[in-house]
């Protein structure tokens, strides 16, 4: 056998080297194209949504409530104090159950409940926004009236899948000889995960939870079936009446004729985005740093 | 004791009247041979779905001894020793043949609690696996959940002395045990381990994680606990053997139906073990010539 090539010749390229660079090369920029593009889409929304609705916001636009019948002048309290509500509430019902599934999905199930289990709450994860808003129509308006307790339902049928997936992958990063060492004490299963597994999860818990949160928050589709119909007044009766809120605002003032009310539409699209980001960033810093004290 | 079964390895050891006398010159020989089996395991097979993990192994261990079982990778001492307390029955297709008594009392039988099981028979792991906790509250957690609540304060420092950290940590038990040395988080699991006072200590290689000044820390308590608890210590260490145990079990891979099994080649006094085997895999194993 002849060798394959000279070990003692220079350390150049040689064969079909070049060609192999010159194909890494083309799928590397392909990839950084791919990023920059993904980034640069955000990038342009964000700029717009500042340049057009900077200039509606002052402390009136967050404070005070809109003109009864329209027109210029007013501001879109309500509406944050709705929405903050309606995703508090739907927060507070998704939570506990969307952390008991997945403890029940990485703690409890064997391998053949598992799946069917899983397939349903990704199922439920890709379900149109639409269809929930129909379905929770049909369920507590339909015959009824508007509620905001309504739009929560709706909220917390979007959360749910994703903080039962976010737990999950958290309970699956704690450690098995965690579990072992608890096992190997003599102490039940469920004071294991009470004492010692869903506090080491603590941190991504919270966190796929606030990423739920900021993730429903903009959530305008089954709002505007079950929780459009409202006043100017802030309200928190979230079961007697539909309370006002930013997904929907935006949609309502985009429709106005009057030029003031598009200005204000951009304006309450910043308040929502500054929201959803800052929560988004806060939960991904709290994210890295339970990581971090998992693996330590 | 009586012994049982015809081609039982235990049924050939004089079990009642070997005098155990430990290889190490440090350490006095116990005073009087024990004569109660904490552990009496008869026949037992264990299968992980098809494959089986080990076959008829036989064997008793004796009450507040040190009994260490070694042999070459894959020949099945944890299993067994996992065997011992049910921590296996998590592991799925996890199957078991024969009985293992445990003072009379079959851990498989109908009726037993597995969770009373392991809080008879505690467990320390290969890797130190400190909960992500203070110090006080590693060792005080299960205790409390146990509801063992009175003089916790107290039941941790003894935990903590027994296993030779208290002097090292008293002033920052607050503090989380992650902060500890390999060698000092796995004598906090240990401590751990005792704070519930467990009846039998299974010890699964404890020290292979370790340096030799830890691992010297840890073979030294062994000889302090083995006062208060049943030991048995697996080990793929054969100096660790010889250093702490008074028993040892000698475990090796057989052919068995075309497959691959683990089983129990020879159980004895340790002496005799190091010194004269009466099996030749033992003794090439002993010497070194494999595994």
């Amino acid at each position: 056998m002849t060798a394959l090539y000279d070990p003692t010749a220079p350390l150049t390229a040689s064969g079909n080297l070049r060609r192999r660079r010159a194909v890494s090369a083309v799928a590397s920029s392909a990839t950084i194209l791919a990023a920059v593009l993904a980034v640069g889409v955000l990038a342009l929304v964000v700029f717009t949504v500042i340049q057009r609705g900077a200039g509606a916001i002052s402390w009136q636009f967050l404070t005070a409530a809109p003109p009864q019948f329209g027109g210029p002048g007013g501001g879109i309290a309500p509406a944050i104090v709705g929405t903050a509500t309606i995703v508090a509430v739907a927060a507070a019902m998704a939570m506990p159950v969307g952390v008991a599934v997945a403890i029940f999905l990485t703690e409890y199930a064997g391998g053949r409940l598992t799946r069917p289990i899983q397939l349903a709450v990704d199922v439920m994860n890709s379900l149109p926004s639409i269809v929930i808003g129909l379905f929770v129509f049909g369920l507590l308006v339909a015959g009824r009236h508007q509620s905001g307790f309504a739009a929560s339902f709706a909220l917390a049928m979007i959360m749910l899948p994703l903080i039962a997936r976010s737990t999950q992958e958290m309970l699956r990063l704690v450690p098995g000889t965690l579990r072992d060492a608890a096992e190997a004490l003599g102490v039940s299963r469920w004071r294991t995960i009470v004492g010692v597994i869903l506090p080491s999860a603590l941190g991504g818990i919270v966190t796929g939870t606030v990423l739920a949160i900021a993730r429903a928050a903009g959530e305008t589709a089954p709002l505007l079936i079950v929780c459009s119909i409202y006043g100017n007044k802030t309200t928190f009766d979230i079961f007697g009446q539909a309370i006002p809120n930013i997904p929907v605002s935006i949609f309502t003032l985009s429709e106005q004729a009057d030029p003031s009310g598009f200005t204000k539409a951009w304006g309450a699209a910043l308040v929502l985005l500054t929201f959803i980001l800052l929560t988004n960033i806060v939960a991904r810093t709290l994210l890295a740093r339970s990581r971090r004290n998992m693996t330590r | 004791m009586t012994s049982n079964g015809q081609q039982d390895p235990v049924a050939t050891l004089p079990l009642q009247r070997v005098r155990v006398v430990a290889p190490s010159p440090r350490e006095a020989p116990p005073a009087v041979p024990i004569e109660e089996a904490v552990f009496d395991v008869r026949g037992v097979d264990v299968f992980y779905g098809a494959k089986r993990a080990i076959a008829g192994v036989s064997m008793q261990v004796e009450r507040n001894v040190v009994t260490a079982i070694i042999g070459p990778s894959g020949c099945g001492k944890s299993t067994f020793l996992r065997s011992l307390n049910r921590m296996n029955d998590s592991v799925p297709g996890f199957r078991i043949e024969g009985s293992i008594l445990y003072h009379g009392h079959d851990v498989y039988g109908s009726g037993v609690d597995r969770v009373e099981v392991r809080r008879r028979i505690g467990m320390v792991f290969q890797r130190p696996n400190p909960f992500p906790k203070s110090i006080f509250d590693n060792v005080a957690w299960a205790p409390r959940n146990l509801g063992l609540r009175a003089g916790l304060a107290e039941r941790v420092e003894t935990a903590l002395r027994g296993a030779a950290l208290w002097d090292e940590v008293k002033d920052r038990l607050k503090q989380s045990a992650l902060g500890l040395s390999g060698g000092q988080q796995q004598r906090l699991c240990i401590a751990r381990a005792i704070a519930v006072e467990p009846d039998v200590l299974l010890l699964d290689e404890p020290a292979s994680a370790l340096d030799p000044v830890a691992t010297a820390a840890i073979e030294e308590l062994m000889h302090s606990l083995k006062r208060r608890y049943t030991i048995v210590i697996v080990t793929h260490n054969m100096q660790q053997a010889a250093r702490v145990a008074d028993r040892t079990a000698f475990f090796s891979l057989d052919e068995r139906d075309g497959q691959r099994v683990g089983a129990l080649v020879e159980y004895d006094a340790t002496q005799t073990i190091f010194s004269h085997p009466a099996d030749t895999r033992t003794r090439d194993y002993v010497s070194g010539r494999f595994g």
